[in-house]
């Protein structure tokens, strides 16, 4: 992979530190007083998630990352990997545990997932912004409630646990946002 | 933005007229005050020594001699401005663009506008009483505040940047979280202008522009060493919201002195492995000849304009940036 000069660093830069591929989130060319000129960088540990800032001399070079996202739809897990399918290749990729993490609970079977490949192996997968998936347990609401007095929580098929309002019932299926794990609404159907 | 839209400015028709009106506000102020407006030198044969700045250079192939020679886009009019100063002892101020050859960012474009000027009989404090006048005149603001690198040091983050051990500030720095990647270690100037950056630049000038003078005498550049306390110099620079808008010195006047900084800016220039630079030799004839006591300040014209109007980037107040030139 090619070296980058402080020089190139932008927003959306992959590059490697620590030997893990990290993105850069923000770059700011920083020359304090009479002296040496640095580059302050907002950068995201693609691995761990980790958001971190250093300070590179400016001028300094470091290695880039071989990262790419692709849109995958989500198959099926065997266990232990979780398989993932290109729509228009039929090109097969199966992403373990660590790489789906956390979003394990909002995998739906043909969603497309942004799966993030660092040297062509997944390092994460992130689920689409809303997922559609069914209650399989939750308290019967009191009659007469209505939606918006903090409703009550919901077990989802995949095991996710979200609030719901009162009126939703189990066996139902709805709307999740899977950014910050909250109801959007009843699924359309 | 998919076409090629790079033709078209980066600033509002609004904002060229901004920067028109700043202009003949910043001529109106020196008008009045009897300042001389001068045109010097964009491209000139002598150029800074200071080994963290670089200037773009360029052959001239018509010299009279028929020799190649470099020429120097300038960084800054300083050297001309106290030839002129020297010669006709009379204060004079350009508004001008400038080049350095760095990065661009939020707050930098390689060629940018800068205001200097000049006063004679003026000390660094008077010309802070000047700038505060001329900020009011522009930006409107109610007053300004001074503080000296010491008591910023001491107020923000505790430690006593002129006499405090070199491994005290390392262990501040470290404190700091500062994480610098690369592998030499960083000097005591270097750790104590990061430290500035990154933990005193965003507290200070929040409200009013806030002054810091009495550097230490290690980052004196062509100031004065004071006169009761050798170790600052008689340097300020100007912060207000979180942008440095001026830097300013009661200008040094040994011929002596000044050519041992620029020998020592090379001395350090070889140790940091760049190009050494010739030394302007007309500049120090001019010192040599006699630079009358004066107090002089650069003072970043784009960035003045964007706090004026509230601009977030330097791009939005320049008609063509680099990328765009």
């Amino acid at each position: 992979m090619a070296n980058f000069s402080t020089n190139e660093f932008k927003a959306g830069l992959k590059i490697m530190l620590d030997g893990e591929p990290c993105n850069i989130l923000e770059n700011e060319y920083v020359k304090p007083g009479k002296g040496q000129a640095f580059n302050r960088v907002k950068i995201r540990k693609l691995i761990s998630g980790k958001v971190l800032e250093k300070t590179f001399r400016s001028g300094e070079s470091v290695e880039g990352a071989d990262v790419m996202d692709t849109e995958l739809a989500y198959l099926y897990t065997d266990g232990e990997f979780y398989h993932f399918m290109n729509n228009e290749t039929f090109e097969q990729i199966a992403a373990d545990e660590k790489a789906v993490g956390e979003n394990v609970k909002w995998l739906v079977e043909n969603d497309v997932c942004t799966i993030t490949l660092w040297n062509g192996s997944p390092i994460t997968v992130a689920p689409p912004n809303f997922v559609e998936l069914e209650i399989t347990e939750t308290d019967p609401g009191l009659k007469g409630d209505t939606a918006g007095t903090g409703g009550k929580p919901a077990t989802l098929s995949t095991g996710a646990v979200v609030r719901v309002p009162l009126f939703v019932q189990t066996g139902e299926v709805i709307k999740v946002d899977t950014r910050n794990g909250e109801y959007v609404s009843r699924a359309q159907k | 933005m998919k076409k090629n839209s790079s033709w078209q400015p980066t600033a509002s028709l609004q904002a060229l007229k901004d920067r028109a009106v700043l202009y003949a506000q910043i001529r109106q102020f020196f008008i009045e005050r009897d300042v001389l407006e001068v045109d010097t030198p964009l491209l000139s044969q002598g150029t800074v020594t200071d080994a963290y700045i670089e200037a773009f250079k360029t052959s001239f192939d018509h010299s009279c001699s028929g020799l190649k020679k470099t020429l120097y886009l300038q960084t800054s009019p300083e050297f001309a401005l106290k030839r002129l100063l020297a010669s006709y002892q009379t204060s004079v101020y350009q508004l001008s663009k400038a080049f350095r050859h760095e990065g661009g960012g939020r707050w930098h474009n390689p060629e940018f506008t800068l205001l200097e000027w000049y006063r004679i009989g003026f000390d660094h404090h008077d010309l802070m009483d000047e700038i505060a006048d001329l900020l009011k005149h522009v930006l409107h603001t109610a007053g300004t505040e001074r503080m000296t690198y010491q008591q910023a040091f001491q107020r923000y983050l505790n430690v006593d940047p002129l006499t405090a051990s070199t491994a005290r500030i390392a262990e501040v720095f470290r404190q700091c979280n500062i994480e610098l990647i690369g592998g030499e270690t960083i000097d005591r100037d270097g750790m104590l202008q990061l430290l500035f950056s990154y933990e005193i630049e965003p507290k200070i000038g929040q409200h009013l522009p806030c002054f810091i003078y009495a550097y230490p005498a290690s980052q004196s550049a062509l100031a004065k060493l004071n006169a009761d306390d050798p170790k600052v110099a008689d340097r300020f620079e100007l912060y207000y919201k979180g942008a440095e808008l001026a830097n300013g010195f009661h200008e040094l006047q040994s011929v002596t002195e000044q050519r041992q900084r620029f020998e020592q800016d090379n001395r350090q220039r070889m140790a940091l492995g760049l190009p050494v630079k010739p030394i302007d030799e007309r500049f120090l004839a001019s010192l040599e000849s006699g630079l009358p006591q004066c107090a002089g300040v650069a003072m970043g014209i784009d960035r003045i304009l964007m706090l004026k109007h509230n601009y977030s980037h330097i791009e939005q107040v320049l008609a063509f940036p680099v990328e765009r030139a």
